[in-house]
């Protein structure tokens, strides 16, 4: 593979996201304009809004949500920055990380110094099963959908494929969520601000208090294991297996590494950026890796001259369990299949070697799928700013890398980021 | 689904026809324009026998819109012994005794019946392998 450069230096010099959740209250303009005025607050130096040149704004599918298409300029001008380009970025889940990669190139380019990478999903709105289909279309849906397959399902023969080649046990994937919801316990923006075993002990009291009988969940995975408290979705997976459906808007300024120190003495440089495409599940090799994700890694390593060894903070798309310990080895973590090992092991956890996920990851800070990819990138910011507060990861951070998936790899792309 | 989107994909849902390159002889399903091989645009149809091997499954215990009539139900990926992968339903069996690698074939089925009509669509599924095969 070439190895590819920016034309030149890019640097994120502000991040910000509203809270993610399920807000009936609240418009996409008004969680939009939220992120937008906590990115602008977060520049160490301030800076003039209409300074900004471009806006780049990841959103899946306003339109089956919300009935409401061409979102870029409609939030462009709410926030006061017509008549700038506004261009949306579709790639599934995916759209996210993928308006950073251009926001990025055209920053590299030369075409603007500086400009705005926003990521917007409202869907909330929609009832779940409704959602689930607007989601499956980010699938085939001439020869995956129409057979009865779901994303839960389509993740879930991932799954399958990996539990029996690995030798993996299920307890692997419930791992993964206890540990996510225990990092986004300390997380405001979270959409679940609670630790399985705080979600088990009000299941408790709610029971106490109805009069009914009180469940008798000795820890964490007992309440992981009881089919009424976490139904399967699709098997192997269990409701606290997936991501939740959510609310929410991220924004991040991005502008050329010449002008950063105008705006801040501490950016993080752009150092690697990889993106890769692929056909749909029935088109794939194997199922145990995404092959996409292996490629974007890779580009965005050569790119950045480092290997996944020096990696010391990772964002990864963990829409499922599964996802979480496949994408930790596609990234070059751990070898094939000794992902679950890891994870287990307590690897990935917040005090472990190779922190993964400080956030909550989309399991517990919530999948609002648009803005996915550009709130990975405020962890990042935080945790190599060392800002994050009580998730902050101990010792000298300097590289941090996110990782962002569309569908089941039909895209994915991976940015490494380098405190200056 | 709708009914005219259906008809057009008769001969995949009904005969499991795909395409076969003519200049490398890869076989592909669904059936392509572009060889995914060797980029030839070369393809001719091919229908596939209808036996493979089970690569991976999974019972869905919440269904999509369309399907909720009949959840519980178990969809899966057949390895073609042909070489392409189909998603379909997996039908005829008890999930708990399906095991990854497992000998299947195609069978016609029932897919759904569809708007106030009641549009019956049939397509393929897949069944464990009987021995009269």
């Amino acid at each position: 593979m070439a190895q590819r450069k920016l034309g030149r230096g890019v640097a994120v010099v502000g991040a910000g996201m509203s809270k993610f959740g399920a807000f009936p209250e609240m418009t996409t303009r008004d969680l939009f304009a939220q992120a937008f005025r906590e990115m602008c607050a977060t520049v160490d130096k301030g800076f003039d809004p209409q300074t900004i040149e471009a806006i780049y704004l990841g959103n899946y599918s306003s339109d089956l949500f919300e009935g409401q298409g061409h979102t870029a300029p409609l939030l462009t001008n709410w926030v006061g920055l017509s008549p700038r380009p506004a261009t949306r970025v579709e790639d599934a889940c995916a759209s996210g990380g993928v308006a950073l990669r251009q926001a990025v190139l055209a920053i590299a380019s030369g075409a603007y110094d500086i400009a705005l990478v926003g990521g917007i999903e409202k869907m909330s709105s929609l009832a779940t099963e409704k959602v689930t289909d607007t989601l499956a279309t980010a699938g085939d849906v001439l020869f995956e959908i129409s057979a009865g397959f779901t994303f839960p399902g389509f993740y879930a023969a991932m799954a399958t494929a990996y539990l029996h080649a690995y030798a993996c046990p299920t307890e692997a994937l419930l791992n993964v969520g206890m540990k996510n919801h225990a990092n986004g316990a300390l997380n405001d923006k979270a959409q679940f601000g609670q630790r399985i075993a705080d979600i088990m002990e009000a299941r408790k009291k709610s029971a106490a208090k109805k009069g009914l009988p009180i469940p008798t969940w000795a820890n964490e995975l007992e309440f992981l294991r009881d089919e009424r408290a976490n139904p399967y979705i699709a098997l192997p997976l269990r409701l606290f297996d997936c991501s939740p459906i959510s609310d929410g808007a991220a924004a991040v300024l991005l502008v050329a590494d010449e002008l950063a120190a105008m705006f801040t003495d501490h950016p993080l440089r752009v150092i690697g950026s990889g993106q890769a495409s692929d056909g749909a599940l029935h088109d794939r090799a194997t199922f145990t890796a995404i092959p996409a994700a292996r490629l974007a890694s890779q580009q965005a390593y050569a790119m950045a001259n480092v290997t996944p060894v020096d990696i010391q903070v990772a964002e990864v798309h963990d829409c499922f369990t599964i996802a979480e310990i496949i994408a930790s080895e596609d990234l070059g973590f751990f070898e094939a299949g000794q992902g679950w090992r890891a994870a287990q092991a307590g690897v990935t956890a917040r005090a472990g070697t190779r922190p993964i996920n400080t956030s909550g990851g989309l399991k517990s800070k919530g999948h609002p799928v648009g803005a996915s990819g550009v709130g990975q990138v405020i962890e990042i910011w935080k945790q190599l700013r060392g800002v994050a507060g009580a998730r902050q990861v101990a010792g000298d951070l300097r590289l941090g890398l996110t990782h962002n998936v569309g569908g089941t790899g039909q895209t994915c792309v991976v940015h490494i980021f380098e405190r200056a | 689904m709708d009914l005219a989107r259906h008809w057009r994909l008769k001969d995949q849902r009904y005969r499991l026809e795909g395409t076969v390159c003519a200049d490398c002889g890869a076989k592909f399903f669904p059936p392509r324009q572009v060889c995914l091989e060797c980029k030839s645009t070369n393809l001719t149809p091919r229908e596939f026998n209808g036996h493979g091997e089970l690569y991976s499954f999974t019972t869905l215990r919440s269904a999509p819109m369309g399907f909720e009539d009949q959840v519980p139900y178990t969809v899966g990926v057949v390895k073609l012994d042909e070489g392409p992968m189909v998603e379909a339903q997996i039908t005829d069996v008890n999930a708990d005794a399906l095991k990854i690698g497992q000998r299947m074939e195609m069978v016609t089925r029932k897919l759904r019946a569809q708007g106030d009509n009641g549009l019956i669509i049939y397509g393929y599924k897949f069944r464990p392998e009987t021995k009269a095969d």
